[in-house]
């Protein structure tokens, strides 16, 4: 890369002010208001609306693999999901998942 | 419920998500040190920046060369789910005093928020003041941890092994955390449009797709939940 000690720090800065500006944004100004039913009812969804649209290219495209599908990670998804259906918890989950993604690495993959 | 327990439920919650953590800052530290930056500049991304996707994004943009604006532009797109994060915790952590809500914003990150929300979702009765001991209990384990791993992915650098495939620990963990939040045909439906609408925005720049996506999920949600009649 041909970047300068004084433009990466740039970088550094401006995306650490930034990203620190997003964070505090509304949960700096709206404090103790009360927000409208409807906007509360749109904000309940938050997690589930950005959380599965993160992973999912991740998991269907992943980099790693050059964006084409894997059986590997696709089989470990799909492995984690029914672990978590099935135990509801998420430290089994994680273990399991992460078991079932090395267990298809060393075999299959 | 007093402060303490809540604090100690967090810490416990936030174990698991050490697993995704370690991996994910170590390959970070690797990554940004053959780019070229140096150790100092390294760890400035993780404290100053503490978002995983996001140094990944700058740095993988760096590496082309991009015109600093870019690389800005580029990476903060990443992070504006974060103002959406923002929004949500602001009806659980309003009431605490402005200078702790400015502390906590430092934290937020996704593992952080998605384990206090679903807390909170399933734990109406906490106090403002409980729901603030159980996050910073969340990330007391995990930002410790976050700048040790690229640290040590730095100064170790290829001494972690190559070809696992340790990419995929985000989504492993992050499905660990949706699952307990599909509680309702509402959330589904959020869930599913999320999903669809990311493949069908994937060509959108700057990851932007990810944020129609979610704006569209949510108003899905919101939609069915109004629908349904459900919650008051």
């Amino acid at each position: 890369m041909s970047f300068t000690d004084a433009q990466i720090w740039i970088i550094i800065f401006g995306l650490g002010l930034g990203s620190y500006a997003l964070r505090l944004s509304f949960l700096g100004i709206i404090g103790n208001r009360e927000l409208p039913e409807w906007v509360l009812r749109h904000l309940r969804y938050t997690a589930v609306a950005v959380m599965p649209g993160m992973i999912t290219p991740l998991i269907l495209f992943p980099q790693a693999t050059g964006g084409t599908l894997d059986p590997v990670r696709l089989g470990a998804a799909v492995a984690t999901l029914a672990i978590s259906f099935w135990t509801k918890n998420a430290t089994l989950t994680i273990f399991g998942g992460a078991a079932v993604l090395f267990g298809l690495h060393f075999t299959i993959g | 419920m007093s402060q303490t327990p809540a604090f100690w439920q967090g810490f416990r919650a936030a174990l698991p998500h050490v697993l995704v953590i370690i991996p994910f800052g170590a390959v970070f530290g690797v990554v940004a040190t053959e780019a070229g930056l140096n150790l100092a500049q390294v760890m400035g991304f993780s404290v100053m920046v503490i978002a995983g996707a996001a140094q990944f994004v700058a740095v993988q943009m760096m590496l082309e060369n991009a015109p600093v604006l870019i690389v800005l532009t580029a990476a903060l797109a990443v992070n504006l789910r974060m103002a959406m994060y923002s929004a949500s915790l602001a009806p659980h952590l309003g009431p605490i005093s402005w200078w702790k809500r400015a502390f906590v914003s430092y934290f937020m990150v996704d593992q952080a928020y998605a384990v206090s929300i679903l807390k909170y979702d399933q734990t109406p009765a906490m106090t403002p003041g409980q729901k603030m001991a159980f996050y910073m209990g969340v990330v007391t384990p995990l930002a410790p941890l976050w700048y040790l791993a690229t640290w040590g992915g730095a100064v170790l650098g290829t001494a972690i092994p190559v070809g696992l495939p340790i990419d995929f620990a985000v989504p492993i963990t992050f499905l660990a955390l949706i699952v307990p939040m599909l509680r309702t045909l509402a959330h589904v439906t959020a869930a599913m449009v999320s999903i669809l609408g990311v493949l069908v925005f994937a060509f959108l720049p700057y990851n932007t797709g990810l944020l129609v996506a979610a704006v569209l999920a949510m108003m899905a949600g919101a939609e069915v939940e109004r629908r349904m009649g459900a919650r008051a």
